[in-house]
């Protein structure tokens, strides 16, 4: 906005200010005081800070800076465009909410002291915000790495449970097997010319061939940190093992940063794109999203459920990705911007929300340690600020208006309902499916967002111990209400938030949907003739039609309440365990997408004097991909391992035969 | 053959000692003998160096002979005496290949060599050009005897022995290493000996033997 050179000096000063925050921790490190009521409110009003002056920034022209690190000759390249601000804003403005959170949430005795849990919660921040900046693939590596190693020890904070040191192993191995395929990508992307910065590739000319080649490498490194069916695995382990806030970070802005990175690299970097990569983009996102709503309907673990939750939302996000791809292939300017825009939209909306929502999941666990569904109930008596701050996140992924995740939802929509245009006989088919498919999942998420609402906290509590719980602390709703009042805007003004998307959409793909987007109140992201939305509007009628109906009940009927029980169906004796479970509310699912499902059953004889149901819900992919792959790894171990045979005369033969060989070759 | 230069004569008949030497200490299983054999090797490649120094007329390989004779003649024979006696480690046990069959692959090796050093040989100016092969053959039966014994002494022997090949293939081909180089070598040769000789001592005293076959326990299952 002001002046260029300043705001590109104060973005990079907040990774630093966040290190240094960090690094204070260390100083006390057992004090939760410091660290919670000082250093993460400044990391905090840090990330703050990010956001406002992204976003305010948001139209500017792209600046770079050469950083004065790095190696000799190797120095770090940072950039600020468009697409960076619109990230750096995710990141600070949902960082903000979950680390205010975190300052109520971290108390002492729980694993990692205190002073070290913030330093490196606020190296993870820092991490991310650089990847976003970088501009040069030495740095995006440096950063990526940091960021993966800093959330892993987050993750394993309570390392001394072993099944917590799992999850956090699987996690680094995807995210290392991951780094793998983004470096290789790297390593096409130049072109030949070794230079590593990211002009240098974006001057490359590649043929289509590595092209794609470097697509799919970065769609298998970035996919597997953002949790892609297949590589989704560590998803559903991770984020239960780790604490709340950091469940929220890495579901809600880390994996967003993999997706920027397969917007940077399909959209920047890469000059040559083929429209057939959309369509893979397509479909791999369609089954992931559906292959998660389906698990998710099926968890009983409140943080597992989100986690499954996470997969479909970044499925969702890719289907817009292939979509927006698949437009810009045939070169149809507005659908792709559409498209784009959808998925930007989608991204940020994911972060808040799903944020929201494994924050409440972690109030909910202090309360109650309990993280299992079939254990809870009825929470909203004891807990009204979480419950009612939760309903917000619970309303908005599950894409109802006026929130925001219907926006998204909508537009996506709105955008496959051009595909009938594409001048490909098949696709312009099969394309509509798709569409088919992510209503499917929608609906299906609104489903799974009932289960988890309504189990945890409507009804009666299925324990005695719940009536001891208490609402969350002060510091802690201060971040749950910030996330959800971002929601809330998002929701009530989408024609604000498209004319921001849009300088990315300039960006990206060189054209945007600015003459569409003029009425401030009503959302006609193509023409009004063809569809229109007024959230503003929707919510006026929605609250006038409430205000009225509760108006209407209590003038009217006031006077005739009667205290009594009600008909109770011949059963004077109602407890809670005549609810609905969990593992009932999901049962439709699981008996009509079994095939999906790996499940162990164990039912009860009818003799059984204290019956128990059990089931087990597997993933496949561990059967048919990993399973494997690991015993392939062993099996690879062994016969290498046939080399090492311990005598030392066989180690000399074979540095003897090698001498021969070498010396044999000469000749 | 009969025109040849005396020095010429007397690096040739060095070449062929050394060879002969190096078959004969594939074949000895007494370790002191062993030693007294590897003492002999360095005296040849000592007298084969002054000669090569005569007749070039490099003053430089003076002091390398030098070298030679006071660190392989003198001082490396006697700490390895010292070492036999102190771990009375005086037979080597059986062979992994017993001693004729050792002999042919030997045989085979030194044809291997000859026929590497051919194209080699022709390049180089040097008065000592034909023994570049023996050179290269001291080298691989150092190697083949390291690989065939099984005691920890007898392999340090012929990892010294090898170190003698190497030096023999640099006077003859080249009219030795720098000497700097050839100095460095000498004291890395030192100081393995001296380390190796630590290292008896303390395999000695885990598995109260010097046969490395115990050592194969330790391969990770």
């Amino acid at each position: 906005m002001t002046d260029p050179a300043w705001t590109m000096t104060a973005t990079l000063a907040i990774p630093l200010a966040w290190v240094a925050i960090g690094s204070l921790g260390l100083l006390r490190a057992r004090s939760v005081l410091i660290a919670g009521r000082v250093l993460f409110p400044l990391g905090a009003a840090a990330a703050l800070l990010l956001a406002f002056l992204s976003l305010a920034s948001i139209g500017a022209p792209v600046q770079t800076a050469v950083l004065p690190l790095g190696l000799p000759d190797l120095p770090f390249h940072v950039r600020l465009d468009a697409l960076a601000r619109l990230f750096l804003f995710l990141i600070g403005a949902a960082s903000a909410g979950i680390t205010i959170f975190a300052a109520g949430y971290f108390r002492s005795g729980e694993g990692t002291p205190p002073g070290l849990l913030c330093l490196q919660y606020h190296v993870f921040l820092a991490s991310m915000a650089m990847v976003v900046m970088a501009d040069d693939a030495y740095l995006f590596m440096v950063a990526w790495e940091t960021m993966a190693l800093s959330s892993f020890f987050l993750v394993t904070t309570q390392h001394r449970i072993a099944e917590i040191r799992a999850a956090g192993f699987l996690y680094l191995l995807l995210a290392h097997i991951g780094a793998i395929g983004i470096l290789l990508c790297f390593g096409l992307l130049q072109g030949g010319s070794w230079q590593f910065t990211f002009d240098a590739m974006r001057a490359a000319r590649l043929t289509p061939a590595w092209s794609s080649a470097a697509f799919f490498l970065a769609v298998f490194g970035f996919g597997a940190k953002a949790g892609i069916v297949p590589m989704h695995v560590w998803l559903p382990e991770a984020h239960p093992a780790a604490p709340s806030p950091v469940s929220a970070l890495m579901s809600g802005v880390m994996l967003k940063t993999a997706v920027y990175g397969l917007l940077r690299v399909g959209f920047d970097l890469l000059q040559v794109r083929c429209w057939w990569w959309g369509l893979a983009v397509l479909g791999l996102g369609l089954f992931s999203a559906l292959y998660g709503v389906i698990f998710a309907a099926a968890q009983t673990d409140m943080k597992r459920l989100l986690a499954y939750s996470s997969i479909e939302n970044i499925g969702i996000i890719f289907i817009g990705l292939g979509l927006a791809l698949l437009f810009q292939g045939f070169g149809m300017a507005l659908p792709a911007a559409l498209a784009l825009a959808a998925t930007l939209y989608h991204c940020i909306n994911h972060a808040f929300f799903k944020s929201l929502l494994f924050l409440a999941t972690g109030s909910v666990l202090h309360a109650t340690r309990q993280r299992s569904l079939g254990k809870l109930g009825g929470l909203i008596h004891r807990m009204p600020t979480v419950a009612w701050l939760a309903l917000v996140g619970t309303l908005a992924i599950a894409g109802l208006p006026p929130l925001n995740g219907f926006v998204s939802e909508w537009l996506l929509l709105q955008g496959f309902l051009f595909s009938f245009d594409l001048p490909h006989s098949f696709v312009n088919m099969l394309v509509p499916i798709g569409a088919a498919g992510l209503a499917l999942a929608v609906a299906l998420a609104a489903y799974v967002m009932v289960k988890f609402y309504g189990i945890i906290f409507l009804g009666r509590m299925r324990e005695p111990r719940l009536a001891a719980a208490k609402d969350c602390g002060r510091l802690e709703s201060l971040g749950l209400m910030w996330l959800a009042a971002v929601c809330v805007l998002l929701g009530i003004f989408p024609v604000t938030v498209l004319a921001l998307l849009d300088n990315v959409n300039q960006l990206l793909l060189g054209s945007g949907l600015a003459p569409q987007i003029d009425h401030w109140w009503l959302l006609a992201p193509v023409a009004r003739a063809r569809a229109s939305y007024s959230p503003l509007v929707f919510l006026l009628g929605i609250a006038g039609v409430t205000w009225l109906t509760v108006l209407v009940v209590h003038n009217f009927y006031h006077g005739r309440v009667r205290l009594t029980d009600p008909w109770d169906c011949g059963f004077p004796l109602q407890n809670a365990r005549m609810q609905d479970t969990a593992e009932g509310f999901g049962q439709p699912i699981r008996q009509i997408f079994e095939p999906f499902f790996q499940m162990r059953r164990e039912l009860p004889t009818p003799f059984d004097g204290a019956p128990r149901y059990r089931v087990e819900i597997g993933d496949r992919f561990w059967i048919w991909l990993y399973q494997p792959a690991a015993r392939l790894v062993q099996a690879t171990a062994r016969v290498v391992g046939l080399l090492q045979q311990g005598r030392i005369a066989v180690y000399l033969l074979y540095s003897f035969l090698t001498l021969v060989a070498l010396l044999l070759l000469t000749l | 053959m009969a025109n040849l230069p005396l020095s010429s004569q007397i690096i040739n008949l060095c070449a062929a000692v050394l060879l002969l030497v190096s078959f004969a200490m594939l074949s000895q299983r007494r370790v002191l003998s062993l030693v007294q054999l590897f003492a002999l090797q360095g005296a040849v490649l000592c007298l084969s160096t002054i000669t090569v120094a005569w007749t070039a007329g490099r003053s430089e390989l003076y002091v390398s002979a030098a070298v030679t004779l006071a660190l392989k003649v003198l001082l490396l024979p006697y700490i390895l005496h010292r070492l036999i006696r102190a771990l009375n480690a005086r037979w080597e046990t059986e062979l992994l290949l017993n001693v004729p069959a050792t002999m042919l692959v030997g045989l085979l090796l030194v044809i291997f060599s000859f026929g590497l050093a051919q194209p080699i040989s022709q390049l180089a100016a040097t008065v000592t050009r034909s023994t570049l092969g023996i050179a290269i053959a001291v080298v691989m039966l150092s190697f083949l005897m390291m690989i065939t014994r099984r005691k920890a002494v007898t392999q340090v022997i012929g990892f010294l022995a090898m170190e003698n090949g190497l030096f023999f293939a640099a006077t003859s081909a080249t009219y030795g290493m720098p000497m700097v180089v050839e100095l460095g070598v000498a004291l890395d040769v030192l100081v393995a000996m001296l380390i190796l000789g630590v290292f008896f001592f303390q395999i000695r005293e885990q598995f109260d033997s010097l046969d490395l076959r115990n050592l194969e326990a330790l391969k990770e299952e």
